[in-house]
């Protein structure tokens, strides 16, 4: 039988606010223990939360990133459970009316000449706190017993749970889009996206059901996903388990699950007879939040051009291919170089810039691991060089040797060119001497070309390239030569 | 021992007794009488002398740079529902019997930076829950009137403390009646506000949507001058009013001629004793002699108003006692095998029945297939009762009646029932449910020479007009100025 594997993920993104959502602590990762929990967040007798307008910006940014309907009335409202990393006994988040609805992603699934548009819907993204942690290995009490300890200072980080619709029909389509999501909400300033501290982590809702069959299998929960290499090997490893248990004549539970990267199995975490009644209901301690015109009409004049909107501009405007648009815009900081590069230019020459960015800087950061905005050649460095070889003084042989030179640090192009010599032969009297020079000593080439060889032309054409040390300029050659050889 | 705080504050002005004197003094009262009363769950004298002498010391430096109103040097004693940093703060039970606060409530700030001394922590229901003050791990508080009696709840230790003279005024917290039917049962005056006036931040929370602080004096005229303390916008209570701040000793000497008070049929109706029937007719009287008239208004719903209730402050407690689990502050059961163990031994050995009853309903009604029959109909409730008072106050000025329907009963007589011992709160429940201000006086004593309690409710901020009625009842009649003899 056919199957199709039906995903919808939940992810979590911690917003980028200095303070946390309902206290005036500190969100900075790293610090010592319960150093920046206060009063609020541990949850002391009498203390009360007080919104973050920070979290809820963010939260508006986002919604009209994806198109979304923003509830000008939304609601918080408490989450009841116990666990000792939660210090009121409930979580604040948003259930019955979230800040934002109905939204859209549209994302490029595959590679190249492959790849394909997918429309991943939004169902919804609620403002929550996040809970404190526990801490269960290397804790001793003082008698050197075993203990658990709870660490409080992520409590009360502002998150935004984005949850999509079951949209998505391979690990492939999931992955595509949490990237382009993690990609979203970096660009436009309200995650900082860094999965190893926990800032972006993904739950995949997984089913499977035969090919062509309307209704959706019964799903599985697979939490705390922090890596995209770990949400592709959960999802393929969990739609395999669960194709194999129906085809044994298992039925499939609703269950929770985690993903053990070492095993690359998932296994049950807690099943639906242990789910808890959450008694949900609003939180009498703060207030709906309201969002008027004008503030949401303040934060849209904030938001950046978004990853698609640059996309179509880069294929229509500056003609550049699908491939070439996506990948320019795999960050805010890798577009924001490309644009700096082309404006840099006397000439704009986007392919040029684009060829450059994607080849010689791309290979070399991913040598050296390093982002973008990090990189040793700055946008100005790097249009300084492209200008050298728009105007012909440098071949593109000559130009790596530069941007080699750049990247170690040795200046701007032109110092570079005029440190090491590179500059490009273009005076026609010293390119016609070693011209000559090359044909004396070349007479069987010239003969043969003479007797209809074609070859034996790119053969002279390295030589004299050889001969001024990969300085002629390669279009001058080819043109002199020719004429010398009465070709032309 | 028996002035007002307005004439103690003018004793201190003129010089003629310190504020260290008037704590000595107050404290010997309190050490007297308090193992009789059981109205203090926290005293500590050496605190309360240094912050009299600090007071002293404020007074005599003299008002340069000094915000400290009229009041400074006049003690004051806070219920046990307040934070107050370095201060046992139990909230009459044992699950808080070891929380010493590391921090001050907003109301406490506000008395601090008045320059008004604490007292000590006066006892109160266990959470707040009870209209009897039983419920309190510390002990029932005592009748001052009578101490085979109750004080009333939950706010009874504040209300026995004034109206014993052991203190000249306390704060109360009201969420169904809390501060004004023991200061009916006590025979003092208390004033619950709007909703919003007075900062919840500090205050233990019991059901955080009906929660208000307010002052529990001897007049209304005491009762204006703490409000004028209490209240004003706190930034770290979202549900802060952020309004200008008011003067609430304005209107004290406004007359009332012209003044329309009505009556709703449903405040004398079955269930009142007769004797409060009377009084409250009698206040009526006075009234109408100083030139009120009264007006026959309707508040059809306030017959649901325990019922919604009874939904909707179980269901908010249910939620703001989760926080009691042993792990961070306060009582953990000492033997436990697991982390499941030991959160169910700390809080059924660490809650007391009622306030167990309690977390039991709210848990109950916001359950999955429940919550729309129980606690989005009581919402619903809540805003019919509320739209009888708009409409109401489209005919009068101030709302009268009955603060409760009967004077202090024994105690032991309703604890066995729970819905008997909720009723208590019958004529006051509604208010806090369409979040409008209270105010509880003395109207008269019944035939065994208990205090009956006058409700007047005011439209939303009207606390200005309530005091100004209170106060011109109380320059006309004498019953605030009795004291039990004790």
């Amino acid at each position: 039988m056919q199957w199709e594997t039906v995903i919808g993920l939940e992810v979590h993104s911690q917003l980028s606010t200095q303070t946390k959502i309902f206290s005036g602590a500190s969100t900075a990762f790293g610090a010592a223990p319960n150093s920046q929990a206060c009063q609020v967040d541990i949850a002391l007798p009498g203390v009360l939360p007080v919104l973050n307008k920070g979290a809820v910006e963010r939260a508006i940014k986002f919604g009209l990133a994806i198109g979304a309907k923003l509830n000008r009335t939304n609601i918080f409202d408490r989450k009841n459970y116990f666990y000792p990393d939660l210090p009121k006994g409930y979580q604040i988040s948003q259930f019955t009316l979230p800040i934002v609805e109905a939204g859209e992603l549209t994302v490029q699934v595959g590679e190249g000449g492959k790849a394909v548009e997918k429309t991943v819907r939004i169902t919804r993204a609620h403002l929550e706190e996040d809970a404190g942690k526990s801490l269960h290995e290397d804790f001793h009490g003082e008698d050197g017993r075993p203990l658990s300890g709870i660490d409080l200072n992520r409590a009360g980080t502002p998150l935004l749970e984005i949850v999509s619709e079951p949209d998505m029909r391979s690990a492939k389509e999931a992955v595509a889009y949490a990237k382009a999501l993690h990609t979203l909400v970096a660009w436009i300033g309200i995650c900082d996206g860094n999965m190893q501290e926990g800032s972006f982590r993904v739950d995949a809702n997984v089913s499977v059901r035969p090919m062509g069959q309307a209704e959706y299998g019964t799903r599985r929960e697979i939490k705390n996903l922090n890596s995209f290499k770990f949400l592709e090997q959960a999802i393929n490893y969990e739609a395999r388990w669960q194709i194999e248990q129906i085809e044994d004549g298992h039925t499939i539970q609703q269950a929770t699950v985690l993903f053990d990267p070492d095993s690359g199995e998932t296994r049950v975490m807690r099943t639906k007879e242990d789910a808890h009644d959450y008694r949900y209901f609003p939180d009498p301690d703060l207030l709906p939040v309201k969002l008027d015109e004008d503030w949401i009409e303040q934060v849209r004049a904030t938001l950046p051009e978004l990853p698609q909107q640059k996309q179509a501009r880069y294929r229509d405007d500056l003609g550049l291919s699908a491939y070439d648009a996506n990948t320019l815009t795999s960050s805010r900081a890798m577009a924001d170089y490309f644009e700096s590069v082309v404006a840099g230019l006397m000439q704009p020459d986007a392919k040029l810039a684009a060829n450059w960015i994607m080849g010689d800087l791309s290979a070399t950061l991913n040598r050296e691991g390093l982002d973008v905005a990090a990189s040793r050649i700055s946008a100005r460095q790097l249009a300084g060089l492209l200008a050298r070889i728009q105007d012909g003084t440098l071949s593109g042989k000559l130009a790596k040797q530069v941007f080699e030179a750049m990247w170690a640090g040795e200046g701007e192009a032109d110092a570079i060119i005029e440190a090491r010599g590179l500059k490009q032969v273009s005076d026609s009297g010293a390119l016609s001497a070693i011209i000559d020079e090359v044909l004396a000593a070349n007479a069987k080439s010239v003969e043969e070309f003479r007797s209809g060889k074609e070859k034996a032309f790119n053969a002279l054409v390295g030589q004299v390239m050889k001969a001024s040390k990969g300085r002629a300029n390669p279009a001058q050659v080819n043109e002199l030569l020719k004429r010398k050889l009465g070709a032309g | 021992m028996t002035d007002t705080i307005k004439s103690l504050s003018a004793l201190l002005a003129a010089g003629k007794i310190s504020s260290v004197e008037l704590c000595q003094d107050t404290l010997g009262r309190i050490e007297r009488l308090n193992p009789t009363l059981n109205a203090f769950i926290t005293v500590a004298a050496d605190k309360t002398l240094a912050e009299a002498a600090a007071a002293d010391a404020r007074r005599a430096a003299g008002s340069v740079g000094n915000p400290a109103g009229p009041l400074i040097g006049v003690p004051i004693a806070h219920k046990d529902i307040f934070c107050a940093e370095g201060w046992l703060t139990t909230c009459g039970s044992k699950m808080l019997s070891n929380f010493v606060s590391p921090y001050d409530a907003h109301v406490i700030e506000q008395f601090k930076a008045a320059g008004m001394p604490t007292l000590g922590k006066t006892n109160m229901d266990e959470f707040a829950m009870g209209s009897s003050n039983e419920t309190s791990f510390y002990g029932p508080v005592k009748n001052p009137w009578d101490t085979t009696r109750v004080p009333g709840g939950s706010s009874g230790g504040s209300a026995a403390a004034v109206a014993a003279r052991i203190a000249p005024a306390a704060t109360g917290t009201d969420t169904g009646g809390s501060i004004r039917q023991p200061a009916a049962l006590c025979g003092i005056t208390g004033l619950k506000p709007t909703y919003g006036v007075v900062s919840r931040y500090g205050m233990i929370a019991f059901a955080s949507s009906l929660d208000q602080a307010g002052p529990m004096a001897r007049t209304a005229e005491d009762c204006a001058l703490l409000l004028n303390v209490m209240a004003g916008f706190d930034a770290r209570d979202s549900t802060s009013l952020e309004r200008e701040k008011e003067d609430y000793t304005r209107d004290l000497s406004r007359p009332l001629a012209g003044l329309k008070i009505g009556l709703p049929r449903e405040f004398f109706s079955e269930g009142l004793s007769g004797e409060t029937a009377r009084a409250v007719e009698q206040a009526i009287d006075a009234l109408k002699k100083l030139g009120a008239q009264a007006v026959a208004v309707a508040l059809p719903n306030s017959r649901l108003s325990v019922a919604a209730y009874y939904v909707l402050a179980p269901a908010e407690a249910s939620s703001n006692l989760s926080r009691f689990d042993g792990v961070r502050y306060g009582y953990r059961t000492p033997e436990y095998g697991d982390l499941t163990e030991m959160y169910e031994k700390t809080r059924a050995e660490g809650f007391g029945p009622e306030v167990k009853r309690r977390i039991m309903i709210g848990a109950y009604v916001l359950s999955h297939g429940y919550y729309d029959a129980y606690y989005l109909q009581a919402q619903k409730l809540r805003r019919l009762i509320a739209q009888d008072f708009v409409e109401a106050f489209k005919q009068c000025d101030v709302i009268l009646g009955p603060t409760a329907p009967t004077t202090a009963f024994k105690l032991n007589e309703k604890t066995a029932d729970p819905v008997e011992m909720y009723l208590s709160d019958i004529y006051t429940i509604a208010v806090n449910l369409a979040g409008l201000p209270g105010l509880s006086l003395p109207c008269g004593f019944d035939a065994q020479g208990l205090p009956i309690g006058l409700q007047l409710i005011g439209d939303y901020f009207a606390e200005a007009r309530m005091l100004n009625v209170a106060h011109q009842y109380q320059l006309a009649s004498d019953w605030h100025t009795r004291a039990p003899t004790l």
